[in-house]
């Protein structure tokens, strides 16, 4: 399965969009459920099967907008599953294994829908950059053709019921996936997340071995979904991204003036091992890329387009790279692969400076 | 069973995985999962409700929370009991069941306890008197339970102007 998409990248990773060295993707989730049927988790099968057959139908009669594919989770094997966790298309929880769950994936992977997850639906969107206005458009418009063909359980007060209690109102989850590498290496990371939190956002960092921050990437995420609308959660978001940015240049700018030479040799180096290194891990990959993409983001490194730098983020996972190359390799053997391939997909790119 | 990496914490993530044509199970702990690269881009349980439902039964009182504890959904047959220790609700009618309670732990959690957003396109004419109706009569029936009087005429009073355009 998804062979074809295996070897393309996916729009949220194109590099495009405002922002986008900074703010890799933009990310909107909406949940909803059918009114009269048990949320997913207290259900029985039948129920689940009855809300997938429901949705399916409503991708069938709507299929202009819904142009793209429906899958069934128990037909999907480990490695994809691990392949569409990857593409950030679906949740870890999703793939465990609960009869009755369905996705729909649009035609440019930009819409996404996972049937039966926690909620009935989970309807999510995402795109490239620091878009989260039009990322939210396209999950709101499946949400209006939904609710013409399904009616969704909701209550003057609490708005739309979920399962959990903290996504109750809104269903509306807002995010940002957010590279910070300035503020990591000035040490003011700290000191940013706990003004963040205190603004009423969630932030977490991808963490690798150990207590590092894998990538120096970060999800900021609205924390409340009940008593404001969805622009105005939408709105806040953006404009603390915006101050996030903001401060992110502002540390860049600092160790540009007063560490320039290590700054460089950090990034230089970084390049270096993608483009020699014989053995590497993924952890390798993203620590090093994010460097690179700050060489990127300071002008240092003029060389490597933005796109490749995200391709090679997504490729060099375990999943995609084993569908990649068209075989199951273990974890050493996909070290040594990752870096031919890393070093394959630079040299064919970037001429040597 | 133990999570086989760190061999520490109880393991709740469970793969197979094709590894060389040999299938290989994996029993993984949330932080390990995540180590092999199992990260969740999705925001989950951001908020520690567990805390704040204890932090709300412990307020009221042994008896009082006794008796939320007790309060059942008649469509799911969750407990509030059940609930608060799972944190998930069972079905939509919970929040009619728990309504009063619910008001309460939500405005802990997100500061509010009224939606201010998007309501369903189709639903909204055709079933808004509907909702405001079940909405009054899980007051009306806490209030009564609650042998808050005053409270359930009130409650009748407004069931009954709900109903007038209709009647007269
Ligand atoms: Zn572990
Ligand atoms: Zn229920």
């Amino acid at each position: 399965m998804f062979d074809d998409m295996a070897k393309q990248s996916t729009v949220w990773l194109e590099g495009t969009g405002p922002e986008a060295e900074i703010v890799l993707s933009s990310r909107i989730r909406l949940a909803r459920n059918i009114s009269g049927i048990k949320f997913p988790p207290a259900a029985a099968k039948e129920d689940r099967e009855h809300v997938l057959a429901m949705a399916v139908d409503v991708f069938k009669k709507d299929s202009i907008f819904f142009k793209g594919r429906i899958l069934y989770v128990d037909d999907i094997d480990a490695i994809d599953r691990s392949f569409l966790i990857e593409r950030h298309l679906v949740s870890p929880e999703f793939m465990m294994n609960l009869p009755g769950r369905g996705l729909f994936v649009g035609q440019d992977e930009k819409l996404c829908i996972m049937i039966n997850e926690e909620d009935h639906l989970r309807i999510q969107s995402i795109s490239s950059g620091l878009t989260l206005e039009d990322t939210f458009d396209a999950a709101n418009k499946a949400d209006d053709y939904l609710s013409r063909r399904i009616e969704f359980d909701f209550d003057d007060d609490f708005g739309y019921l979920t399962s959990c209690p903290t996504n109750v109102g809104t269903g509306l989850r807002a995010s940002v996936l957010i590279h910070l590498p300035g503020l990591v290496l000035t040490r003011d990371i700290d000191n940013v997340i706990s003004w963040i939190s205190k603004l009423g956002l969630a932030v977490r960092g991808f963490y690798g071995e150990g207590t590092d921050v894998l990538g120096n990437l970060f999800q900021v995420s609205n924390q409340t979904t009940l008593g404001r609308s969805e622009e105005d959660i939408i709105e806040s978001l953006q404009s603390m991204t915006g101050q996030i940015i903001a401060r992110e240049n502002a540390a860049r700018e600092r160790l540009f003036n007063d560490a320039r030479v290590q700054i460089e040799d950090k990034i230089w180096r970084a390049y270096g091992l993608l483009l020699y290194a014989r053995i590497l891990t993924s952890e390798d990959v993203m620590n090093l890329l994010s460097a690179v993409r700050l060489g990127y983001g300071m002008g240092v490194i003029k060389e490597m387009p933005l796109a490749l730098i995200n391709e090679l983020l997504l490729l060099s996972q375990p999943a995609h790279l084993q569908k990649y190359l068209n075989k199951t390799m273990d974890a050493e053997e996909r070290d040594v692969q990752r870096a031919m391939l890393v070093r394959e997909k630079l040299n064919k790119t970037v001429k040597q400076p | 069973m133990l999570c086989q990496d760190c061999g520490n914490n109880e393991s709740t993530i469970h793969l197979t995985q094709i590894v060389n044509n040999k299938k290989v199970e994996l029993n993984l702990c949330r932080i390990c999962a995540e180590k092999r690269g199992f990260h969740n881009p999705f925001e989950k349980n951001a908020f520690p409700l567990a805390e704040f439902l204890t932090g709300m039964l412990r307020e009221i009182g042994e008896e009082a929370s006794a008796a939320f504890k007790a309060l059942k959904c008649p469509k799911c047959e969750l407990t509030f009991a059940d609930f608060s220790k799972k944190g998930r609700l069972g079905c939509g009618s919970c929040y009619s069941a728990f309504r009063t309670q619910l008001k309460d732990l939500l405005r802990k959690v997100h500061n509010s306890n009224q939606h201010h957003g998007k309501t369903p396109i189709t639903t909204v004419k055709e079933l808004k008197p509907l909702r405001e109706e079940r909405k009054l009569r899980d007051e009306l029936r806490q209030a009564i339970e609650q042998e808050d009087f005053e409270t359930a005429a009130a409650i009748r009073d407004r069931l009954k102007i709900l109903f007038e355009p209709a009647e007269g």
